[in-house]
């Protein structure tokens, strides 16, 4: 250190006074009690980030010295509050702290000896989780966006996502998340893929055609992110499986082509307590919502019971744009990862719809029913009728 | 004259519209003059006196079961939307 370091030190520790590790960890001890927002110690690393992933105190805030001046004001606002800084030995601290000084921060203190001497004394310090290298690339730019961020990209690897169906919206639905990195994937589907499916289930492929295509999502998914664990599920769902298969999962994307999986999917769902992103297509026209078990209405709050074979449309060959798919399974993935992170304003209670046609979004708003047989005040979801398939001619 | 929205699974029965006029100062008369001209609707929209338990009817986005049901009141520049269950998915 030289001279001029050391009156530049001198300088500091007129001003900012000083605390051991002892001392420190006393104070942060009497408010221990206290609510998140009512503290009046704040502590802060001022370390560089391979420092701080090294370990750290318990509670502290990670604002590098280098960035000090920046953001310091957002990450403590409140200017009267005492600011204990720490570094590694003591010494960035200190110069931290003559900066907030010059900042208008009242009470900035440096803890002496810094971390190494708080971890000498015995005292707790956590090792946050870290991405390794590969990970920090290719979710580079979830990292850079706040509402994701490091912490939520690492919610979306401990995720699981159920897809029912790796047809025209999950297979869009399904990539995209596999890209996202949510780290487990289980699909279920015991349909194998079919030449007349490439117009839009673009997770498969020509050479694919014949395999399962649970299988062949599972292929495409692992060569494309190798975080992604996929669960596959060669069986359709029934009353016998679905509360075992959706048991694993926290949110479940809903792109089955009949009544029957709806309704099973919907009474076993609430009892569960899982969200459903549910996805429905036909000719230029696609709809989505999110069925949030009792925060928003259900399947049955909409349509209690689904309509006789006769008058079940849908079940015909209707055809379908090759690309509507792919917009109505996008936004469930989207929908899907706003579930997860819990972030912005999930569809729940709103039926969003899209005419391909008119080049037009629009949005109803959809209740609660208080008499609903699988959600309301007196309801038996267990009990609910299961219904044979509808559908004379499968729609594929 | 109100303005009436058909989901895709029933412009079949109207001819292929997506949206037409119809005349009538509550949801039941509005109805009436639909199945007037398209009779092909009544039995999917209300077979019997009661609407169908799988479809949904909005008057300006509001479902009619939080209204009045048929007897909401419909005025000539509102929209009536018709919104059948759809399987609809795809595997």
């Amino acid at each position: 250190m030289g001279e001029a370091s050391r009156e530049i030190m001198r300088q500091a520790r007129k001003q900012v006074p000083e605390w051991n590790p002892s001392q420190v960890r006393e104070a942060l001890g009497q408010q221990h009690e206290a609510a998140p927002g009512d503290q009046e110690i704040v502590l802060v690393d001022v370390r560089e980030k391979i420092e701080w992933n090294d370990g750290h105190i318990p509670g502290a805030i990670h604002v590098p010295r280098g960035y000090l001046e920046l953001q310091i004001e957002e990450a403590v606002p409140d200017k009267s509050k005492t600011v204990v800084l720490y570094c590694a030995g003591g010494v960035r601290s200190l110069m931290a702290g003559a900066t907030l000084k010059q900042m208008g921060y009242e009470n900035a203190i440096s803890m002496s000896g810094g971390f190494g001497q708080w971890k000498a004394g015995g005292f707790p310090f956590v090792q946050p989780r870290t991405m390794n290298e590969a990970q920090a690339k290719r979710y580079s730019r979830h990292l850079l966006v706040p509402e994701v961020g490091e912490q939520g990209q690492f919610k979306l690897l401990d995720s699981k996502v159920l897809l029912l169906g790796a047809g025209g919206l999950g297979s869009p639905a399904a990539y995209y998340l596999a890209a996202a990195g949510v780290g487990t994937i289980g699909i279920i589907d015991d349909d194998v893929v079919e030449e007349s499916n490439l117009q839009r289930q673009i997770i498969h492929n020509l050479k694919r055609v014949g395999q399962y295509k649970a299988e062949s999502a599972r292929e495409t998914i692992e060569a494309l992110n190798p975080d992604v664990k996929v669960i596959t599920y060669i069986e359709r769902l029934d009353e016998t499986n679905v509360a075992r298969i959706i048991a694993d999962y926290d949110v479940i994307v809903d792109g089955t082509d009949n009544f029957p999986t709806r309704y099973l999917l919907n009474d076993a769902a609430i009892m569960a307590n899982k969200p459903v992103v549910h996805g429905s297509v036909f000719r230029f026209e696609g709809q989505l919502t999110v069925f949030k078990p009792y925060e928003g209405p259900c399947y049955r709050c909409l349509y209690p019971e689904p309509p006789p074979p006769a008058l079940a449309p849908s079940c015909a060959e209707a055809g379908v744009l090759g690309v509507l798919p792919g917009i109505i399974g996008l936004l469930q993935a989207t929908e899907t990862i706003k579930v997860l992170l819990g972030i912005g304003d999930p569809l729940v209670g709103r039926l969003m719809t899209y005419d391909a046609l008119a080049g037009e979004f629009s949005e109803l708003r959809l209740f609660r029913d208080p008499n609903c047989p699988a959600c309301g005040e007196h309801a038996h979801p267990e009990n609910l009728p299961t219904y044979a398939d509808v559908c004379a001619v499968p729609a594929r | 004259m109100a303005t009436v929205r058909l989901a895709p699974v029933l412009r079949a029965s109207a001819g292929g519209s997506k949206q037409v006029s119809a005349e009538g100062s509550n949801l039941a008369e509005v109805l009436n003059d639909l199945y007037a001209r398209f009779p092909a609707l009544k039995e999917q929209i209300q077979p019997d006196e009661q609407l169908s338990r799988f479809i949904n009817v909005y008057v300006n986005d509001q479902d009619v079961r939080f209204l009045q049901g048929l007897e909401t009141r419909v005025g000539p520049g509102d929209t009536v939307i018709l919104l059948p269950a759809m399987a609809g998915g795809e595997l």
